[in-house]
């Protein structure tokens, strides 16, 4: 890696203005990807500011109907929350899917959305559960916060503080993993509530997307059968060593059903 | 607790290495050691107009910065190898680029610093500028007319060699009922040793001599190639130590550039000189496996009885030759075709084909898993279009267990063998009557439920050294060891064998324990430093017990001929009259005997000894050259189930029944086929060493592309072994360590295509590949 200033934020506001005198800053949070992103010197920031300290972001709470989880809350607290199991199991079960139990044990969710990484599993929950992002001065709603492969809106320096996840009546996420990274090839969120139907999918394109024609469906009737004959196109799809754009617009309807029907 | 022969020890090197006190050649530091960065080729083929290193010399702590200009005197990186002494073409591999690079990885200019940062740092800042050429990634567009030529050659071709006797096979197919034909791609393999390559070499001027530390499967080896063709220097000035190393798969055989750009440095800098591999240079710059094409035909009778056997492959060598590249896919492979067959008459050609790629070279099974998959693909294939039982068809031409020593078509004599006793087991275990059963309950779940067998034979033991001679190796495979009998009675032995996970610090104390009848804890092993250990050739081809124990063995049996001698006259008895037995010296129908410890005491303390006749100290060397190869073999049988709708394979049933000759240390044993199972799951369903057909980069350079097995892609495994005894070695044994590696392709690949139906599926045999595979079937 290259030379780096390494601090560790007392608070959010000191971390946030610390960015700001920066201007060149990065947000250390798991460092699961940061740490490789700077051993393949594919980054060099001026200043690393190392959120570990900040107890504010960390935590699982539930109120007014929706799970509130901090932003340095690891996979593997999530996975493990008891709360998160009864409140939404979906979200237990995808947090507990990521990676491996040091990745689990490491990775946040702030860190994870932050990155938005086509292949990552919680653009998944964001999206097909509806969630809010709160930062250090706003709240973003789901639909509006993946912008791009590996871009989000949030502004440079902008601090994910916590997700807020509302409860549906019911959920389920299908994976399909990377052999190799166990990153989603594809990954399907479904979920049903008070607010309608969430079809969201991770992995099979440049960023989460949902697939409003199954949602439609699912929303007219929720079984299985309802999404077993849509079909993605494959145009525009990702390409890699592991999976073609077909296969994986083939897989997005197979996760789908599968998804619908865990979620029963 | 025993601790002899034949008994589950635990490893005893894996205190050191479980509380993180392993001493691995990273965890060396030399005083004032220099760290060092290549700087390696970003393209795949091309001229370098310039390497401008100005800038990068200037960079804080630099110490140096060489390219090829700087080594234009230094040997280049030899071959151990050519099929049957040649001819082959043998182009030049420079220690770095001397003019062109011809692989993505090829190493351009060393970059030595104060700091590994700083040297990376620096690296950045060498300028290259490369004169791109059109590169030849597939053999296919290396063969293909008017192909850009990566030597200055003809073509791109290394070789063309056969082996056996192609009339005969004429003749046998022109009159066969039916042929089975396959066309099959043995995939690239990265070997993928946890423990990266490294490297220190260091000068000495006091003495005028060189070491080198180095993680390599065969320090000795490496002395003598860098020593002797490299560098120029001789034996007694150059020491190579390689102290622990984790983990080979053949991919530490070979010697490397990297270790003469170091050791040559060493002395230009004046301070020792470290380099570690990063991840994703291993993947660029270690060498790969496999990396096959290949047509087969088998031809049968209608009643399945086999008559012979045709093929042809091309085999990809990478950009230069490895150590024994040209090996792997000649005599390591054409020799094992017959499998445990009596198919009469065999023909195989092999083109050996350079390509824009990292050099090919072993891979733990080294040409046999390649012939092993071609072959019980093959039958397998046969079988299912004769409507013949695989079970039936294998047992109707099996080498009879009677009929050892069978001389094969294809040079080999096996020795030993009981192949129908294996696969009855094997078939027993795995329950091959009640299959159907479960493949009907499988359906009632929607999942496709296949089984796969693969017998496999393999030669072991390398090598007897005259064969090896006839064959092209230009090097002898005998083993060396010493046996060092302190004077109160431990012993510390010296072996050529070297062990990089393989517990040979267990299995050979215990060997030595058992012969000398002494405490398991009073022998320790010492591997891997050339100023310790006498000339040997070091540990693949599953070959450190049956030939490194061996050389044990012999150099025991010394140090019990010279006991005897000591203890009659101690016991005032005849020489002949001694019996030596659980670590006693006995007189013969007496209760008069000596303990193997006073009997060493007095070796070394020798105030009551035959001085007149014999020396003082118990201290013997030998070496052994085995007569053959040894002959391992075995039968696997895979069962699986696919998930039609995703194309997921999950492995549910692996049985497996080796036949490894006598076992020393059956925990070892299992651990070694575990790990030769899981070696041989990765190869044919997840690992993928794949470059980019136009560019020439390699696309698999991370472990988040390049997926190696892990605990959740394996079942649980049934193994047991039946114990044929190989009978030209002194331990009877044959060796296990690719076993797994050479057997599992088959049995996978066997048993996915008979779940979905379909006559072949490539490796890795991915889900996308099953799913395809799947569509189309149901296409049709
Ligand atoms: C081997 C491996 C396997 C993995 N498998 C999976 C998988 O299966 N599924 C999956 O979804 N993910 C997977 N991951 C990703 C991992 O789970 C982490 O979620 C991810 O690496 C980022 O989280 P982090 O906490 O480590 O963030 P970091 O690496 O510390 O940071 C990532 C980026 O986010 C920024 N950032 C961090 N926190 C904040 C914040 N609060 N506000 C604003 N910006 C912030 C950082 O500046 C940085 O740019 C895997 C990672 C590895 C290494």
């Amino acid at each position: 890696m290259y030379e780096f200033n390494y601090r560790r934020a007392s608070s959010v506001f000191d971390a946030v203005s610390s960015s700001d005198q920066s201007g060149d800053a990065s947000y250390l949070a798991g460092g699961m990807t940061l740490i490789p992103v700077l051993k393949f010197r594919l980054a060099a920031p001026s200043d690393v500011i190392d959120l570990a300290d900040l107890g504010e972001l960390k935590g699982i709470r539930t109120e007014n109907g929706a799970v509130a989880i901090g932003a340095m809350t690891t996979h593997a607290e999530v996975a493990g929350s008891a709360e998160v199991r009864q409140a939404i199991p979906a979200l237990a079960d995808l947090a507990e899917s990521i990676g491996d139990p040091q990745v689990r044990n490491r990775g946040t969710i702030g860190g994870s959305i932050a990155n938005a990484d086509p292949a990552a599993d919680y653009p998944a929950a964001v999206v097909g559960l509806g969630a809010t992002v709160h930062t250090n001065s706003r709240t973003i709603g789901a639909d509006d916060f993946f912008t791009a492969m590996f871009e989000t809106a949030l502004e440079p320096g902008e601090l994910v503080t916590a997700v807020s996840f509302p409860v549906p009546d019911r959920a389920a996420y299908m994976k399909f993993p990377n052999p190799a990274s166990r990153y989603a090839i594809v990954g399907v969120m479904v979920s049903q509530s008070g607010d309608g139907v969430r079809v969201a999918v991770t992995g099979a394109g440049g960023r989460v997307f949902r697939v409003a024609e199954m949602e439609q469906a699912l929303a007219a009737n929720f079984v299985p059968e309802a999404v077993a004959g849509i079909s993605v196109s494959a145009e525009g799809l990702n390409e890699d060593l592991h999976a073609s754009p077909e296969y994986r617009a083939h897989l997005v309807t197979v996760m789908a059903r599968r998804a619908v029907a865990a979620a029963g | 607790m025993d601790t002899g022969i034949g008994a589950a020890v635990t490893r005893k090197e894996d205190f050191r290495f479980l509380t993180g006190q392993g001493n691995y050649t990273d965890d060396i530091a030399r005083p004032g050691q220099a760290h060092a960065v290549f700087v390696r080729s970003v393209v795949a083929h091309a001229n370098l107009r310039a390497v401008n290193t100005e800038a990068a010399s200037a960079m804080p702590g630099v110490v140096a910065v060489f390219t090829g200009d700087d080594l234009q005197g230094v040997g280049g990186v030899p071959c151990g190898f050519a099929p049957d002494g040649g001819p082959m073409n043998e182009p030049p591999r420079p220690v770095l680029a001397q003019g062109k690079v011809r692989f993505v990885g090829d190493m351009v200019a060393m970059v030595i610093a104060e700091t590994a940062e700083q040297a990376r740092d620096a690296a950045e800042a060498v300028d290259v500028d490369y004169d791109e050429l059109p590169a030849v990634v597939s053999m296919e567009a290396a063969q293909a007319e008017g192909a850009p030529t990566i030597h200055d050659l003809d073509d791109n071709s290394c070789f063309s060699w056969g082996i056996g006797d192609a009339e005969a096979t004429d003749a046998a197919f022109a009159k066969a009922d039916h042929v089975t034909t396959l066309e099959l791609v043995n995939n690239r393999k990265c070997p993928n040793a946890i423990e990266p390559r490294a490297a220190i070499g260091e000068y000495d001027p006091a003495h005028d001599s060189y070491t080198l530390y180095t993680t390599s499967q065969n320090p000795h080896v490496i002395r003598l190639l860098m020593g002797a063709f490299v560098l120029g220097i001789p034996e007694h000035k150059l020491r190579v130590v390689s102290p622990d190393v984790g983990g080979g798969f053949g991919s530490k055989i070979p010697h490397y550039p990297e270790e003469i750009a170091v050791t040559w440095a060493g002395k230009q800098v004046g301070r020792p000189v470290k380099w570690t591999a990063e991840r994703t240079e291993s993947f660029l710059s270690d060498t790969h496996g496999r990396d096959h094409i290949t047509r087969v035909e088998l031809a049968c009778t209608s009643d399945g009885e086999f008559l012979g056997l045709r093929v042809h492959t091309q085999a990809n060598m990478g950009a230069y030759l490895s150590t024994f590249g040209p090996l792997i896919p000649t005599y390591l492979y054409g020799t094992l075709l017959a499998g445990v067959y009596t198919t009469p008459a065999i023909r195989c050609e092999v083109d050996g084909v350079f390509t824009n790629t990292a050099p090919v070279d072993a891979e733990r099974g080294a040409g046999r898993p390649e012939a092993t998959f071609l072959l019980e693909r093959v039958v397998e294939t046969a079988a299912r279009e004769l409507g013949i039982d695989p079970v039936e068809l294998r047992r109707r031409n099996f080498i009879a267990s009677d009929a050892f020593p069978y001389q094969t078509p294809v040079i080999v004599q096996y020795d030993s063998g009981n192949y129908e006793q294996v696969l009855d087991r094997a078939a027993e275990l795995a329950d091959y009557a009640g299959f159907a059963q479960r493949r009907e309950e499988a359906k009632s779940r929607g999942r496709l439920r296949g089984l796969g067998f693969a017998g496999y034979i393999e030669a072991c033991g390398m090598a007897p050294s005259n064969i090896a001679g006839v064959i092209g190796a230009r090097a002898g495979l005998f083993e060396a060891a010493q046996v060092r009998v302190h004077p109160t009675g431990s012993v510390s032995v010296y072996t050529g064998s070297h062990s990089h996970g393989q517990g040979h610090e267990t299995t050979f104390a215990q060997v030595v324990s058992d012969r000398l009848g002494i405490p398991f804890e009073n022998v320790d092993v010492v591997h891997g430093d050339t100023d310790q250990i006498p000339f040997g050739m070091g540990t693949y081809g599953s070959r450190s017990l049956a030939v490194g124990g061996s050389a044990i063995c012999k150099a025991l049996d010394k140090i019990i001929a010279k006991g005897k001698k000591i203890a009659a006259h101690a016991l005032e008895a005849g020489e002949s009259d001694i019996d030596f037995e659980s670590g006693e010296f006995r007189v013969r129908g007496t209760d008069k005997s000596v303990g193997f410890g006073d009997i060493a005491l007095s070796a070394y303390v020798p105030h009551n000894y035959p001085l007149e006749e014999l020396e003082p100290g118990l201290d013997e060397g030998a070496f052994y050259d085995p007569t053959n190869f040894t002959f391992p073999a075995g039968c696997h049988i895979c069962e699986v189930e696919v998930d039609p709708e995703t194309g997921t394979t999950q492995i549910v049933n692996w049985n497996a029944v080796d036949d490894f000759g006598k076992i020393v240390n059956p925990m070892i044993v299992d651990g070694q086929v575990h790990g030769g199972i899981a070696h041989g799951v990765g190869q044919a369903m997840l690992e993928n060493c794949a470059y980019d057909e136009d560019s020439g980069q390699l696309l698999s350079g991370s472990l988040t592309d390049y997926c190696i097995p892990r605990a959740d892609d394996l079942p649980s495994f049934h193994i047991e072994t039946t114990e044929t005894p190989c009978p030209h070695n002194p331990l009877g044994v044959k060796g296990c360590g690719e076993a797994g590696a050479i057997a599992a392709p088959a049995a996978l690949i066997n048993a996915i295509t008979d779940a979905i139906g379909v006559a072949h599926v490539d490796m890795p045999a991915t889900p996308e590949k099953v799913w395809a595979a799947l569509q189309s079937a149901q296409g049709e």
